[in-house]
């Protein structure tokens, strides 16, 4: 049997264990028809082209993790931003672990997906925002509606901001040969609220791993949110993240992604601006190496006037690595004085190593300023004659060079000891000896 | 300290250098002066090792050793420095990590351990004082953002921080106003000693007023045309080039 029937044919006993009554069950009923009228994206579709997931299809995953595996903190330490105090919600094998988590309902909600849909308290929220933002059409977005049951719940309400950063951490223990996940986060920041997030997959073994996530934000007027992505995974985890966020007036939402490792990385980030004077951010860094496999699929909707959005991503690729980049913005017909800026800087350090990177922009207003460019080069000859003349190594300038060159794009990361973080995992991917003080 | 000898010198087939030769003593400012074009740039990244010049003839010896087959880093390591006409922007390093990086990367490859924490900031501070530098200056990412005047003065920082045996000048006085010029030129006097040699290249006289050298070389269509001592730039800045271009042709 195929992943598809198997998922199809499960969705069944899936819905059994839960409240039929409930209107999330429409939802995902709509949902799974969807999935099933659309099987798999295939390398036919355009937006598929160049990220083929015919071998995950083959795997014979488990799709409900059988139990909770106890883990020790200090076993899985590293994988947080320890150096911090956060929120923590930690998920092991999809099943929500209490033990490693730290959620809160003082003044504002963090906590589970699976409470929100089955407590009445939550029930408006979750009518007023689930399944607003994500598509409808998408089927992989649809596979996890349907699937939708556990992941992170976070509701910030109006002025207020949680007193510390939210760390949201995916643990696969390996206990099973091959196992997929759909976790399900919602994030709500009311008007004049700020969060920040920090979401990272991370697979414990060499088994196989296959992440479909979906994570909708909804940021009100005045609201901040910034959400990081550590995919750091191992070199058999593959992920396809597919967020949506909504956006009132006058917020920010600032989203960062860094992909360092993993199998296959699937990004769909999807921005949706309904209101004015928004202003949203999609930052990058890839590095990779051996096989591995990052698509970004970004896309900035201007649906109103005076917004701004801002696209920065910077990839490295060596070996026999694959990037893609495809960064689509739509700007409706009223959204006159629109400011989109879009810029895919990439390096290649071999020849095996290969890069696609496509702006595609649909401008519909005469009144707007959209900018985009994209590089795919080596590294500057005259910037690597510069250090090598102060005595630096040419190996280590050429690490230093890509350092400077990926680490640009961490200016805007509001965490310093994140920051730190995503520094020194750079540095370290790069060989970047040097006795920084980061 | 330094001889060049009929150094001849091409990029991709096309003939810069045509035979240079120079003799530079330890303890001696020789300037370099010629109109645009006549490979004044090109000379000094060949000492300083560009890759992308080839040698087709002729040599450069420092104290004794033919620095041929050396890389631009292992240059470098045996004292020569080149302050850049154009410094490279390199955003996410900041000034006094790149200058630790250089100097304990220098001291490496002599086989010494890292420069103490201490000793090396004590040495960041006297520097940047000297070369009256903001202390918020010395975070700031390499040259990024920076003026003429701060790329320079930041060149011959790095100068005073890696104490090379022969500094390279290459255009130094190019972007800088007349107060910029003056602390740059303050900085170098500081920086001369009877052990080290610096050569600067330069268009105008104008430097010259502040760092006096002791020889001055008239570089022409790639070769040295003509050589004197200081009142050779004085006579070039009245004169222009002009007379010695009929001269040679």
């Amino acid at each position: 049997m195929d992943l598809k029937e198997k998922l199809v044919s499960s969705f069944l006993a899936f819905e059994d264990g839960l409240d039929l009554d409930n209107p999330v069950h429409e939802v995902r009923s709509a949902a799974i028809k969807n999935f099933e009228e659309k099987g798999f994206p295939s390398k036919k579709e355009e937006a598929w082209k160049y990220t083929s997931l015919n071998s995950i299809q083959k795997v014979d995953f488990s799709i409900f993790p059988k139990k909770e595996t106890a883990l020790e903190y200090k076993d899985i330490k590293k994988y947080f931003l320890h150096e911090i105090d956060t929120y923590k919600i930690v998920f092991v094998d999809g099943v929500y672990s209490s033990y490693l988590s730290e959620t809160t309902h003082d003044g504002v909600d963090v906590c589970l997906m699976s409470s929100a849909f089955s407590k009445p308290m939550f029930r408006q929220v979750i009518e007023v925002y689930f399944n607003k933002a994500a598509s409808k059409d998408e089927s992989l977005t649809s596979l996890n509606t349907a699937f939708s049951k556990e992941g992170a719940y976070i509701y910030i309400p109006k002025n207020k901001m949680p007193k510390k950063p939210i760390q949201i951490l995916h643990l696969a223990t390996g206990n099973e040969a091959a196992l997929m996940l759909q976790p399900r986060n919602l994030v709500v920041a009311e008007d004049n609220a700020e969060v920040q997030i920090i979401e990272r997959h991370q697979s414990l073994t060499d088994n196989e791993v296959f992440t479909n996530s979906v994570t909708e934000i909804f940021a009100g007027k005045d609201a901040i949110v910034d959400y990081y992505k550590v995919q750091n995974d191992a070199s058999t985890a593959s992920l396809v993240d597919n967020t949506y966020i909504s956006q009132k007036d006058n917020s920010v939402v600032r989203v960062h992604t860094f992909s360092f490792g993993g199998k296959l990385i699937r990004n769909n980030l999807n921005f949706y601006q309904n209101g004015e004077h928004i202003d949203s951010t999609l930052k990058g860094v890839t590095i990779l190496g051996d096989k591995q496999h990052v698509d970004h699929h970004t896309l900035v909707h201007h649906a109103q006037p005076n917004c701004e959005s801002h696209q920065d991503y910077k990839g490295i690729f060596g070996d026999s690595s694959t990037g893609v980049f495809n960064g689509k913005i739509i700007v409706d017909k009223i959204a006159q004085k629109t400011d989109a800026f879009q810029q895919n800087n990439n390096i290649l350090l071999s020849d095996k190593a290969t890069i696609n990177s496509k702006p595609q922009l649909e401008i519909f207003a005469d009144d707007v300023k959209c900018s985009h460019g994209c590089t795919i080069g080596q590294l500057d000859e005259d910037a690597l004659f510069y250090l090598r003349s102060r005595g630096i190594p040419q190996k280590e300038a050429k690490a230093l060079l890509m350092y400077a060159f990926a680490n640009n794009v961490l200016e805007s990361v509001r965490i310093p000891e994140l920051k730190a973080r995503i520094n020194k995992i750079i540095a370290n991917k790069l060989g970047v000896r040097v006795g920084f003080d980061l | 300290m330094l001889e060049i000898k009929n150094l001849h010198a091409n990029i991709d087939d096309k003939e810069i250098l045509k035979g240079i030769d120079l003799k530079v003593n330890a303890g001696e400012v020789h300037a370099i002066m010629g109109p645009n074009g006549s490979g004044k740039s090109t000379l000094a990244s060949v000492i300083a090792g560009k890759e992308e010049f080839e040698v087709e003839e002729g040599s450069i010896v420092l104290e004794g050793e033919d620095l041929e087959e050396l890389s631009p880093e292992e240059r470098a390591h045996k004292g020569i420095f080149l302050s850049f006409q154009y410094p490279v922007e390199i955003p996410g390093v900041s000034v006094t990590n790149f200058v630790k990086t250089a100097i304990n990367e220098s001291r490496k490859a002599r086989g010494l351990e890292d420069m103490p924490a201490n000793e090396m900031l004590k040495m960041i501070r006297e520097k940047s004082e000297l070369l009256e530098m903001d202390r918020k200056f010395l975070s700031r990412s390499l040259n990024e953002g920076f003026s003429g005047g701060e790329k320079k003065r930041n060149e011959i920082f790095q100068m005073a921080m890696m104490e090379p045996k022969l500094a390279i000048l290459d255009e130094t006085d190019s972007g800088l106003d007349i107060d910029a010029l003056r602390i740059v030129a303050n900085g170098v006097n500081k920086l001369r000693n009877k052990d080290n040699a610096i050569v600067v290249i330069t268009h105008y006289q104008r430097l010259l007023e502040y760092i006096v050298p002791d020889y001055v070389h008239v570089l022409y269509n790639g070769k040295i045309v003509k050589s004197g001592t200081k009142e050779l730039a004085l006579e070039l800045e009245e004169k222009g080039y002009d007379w010695l271009k009929e001269a040679t042709v």
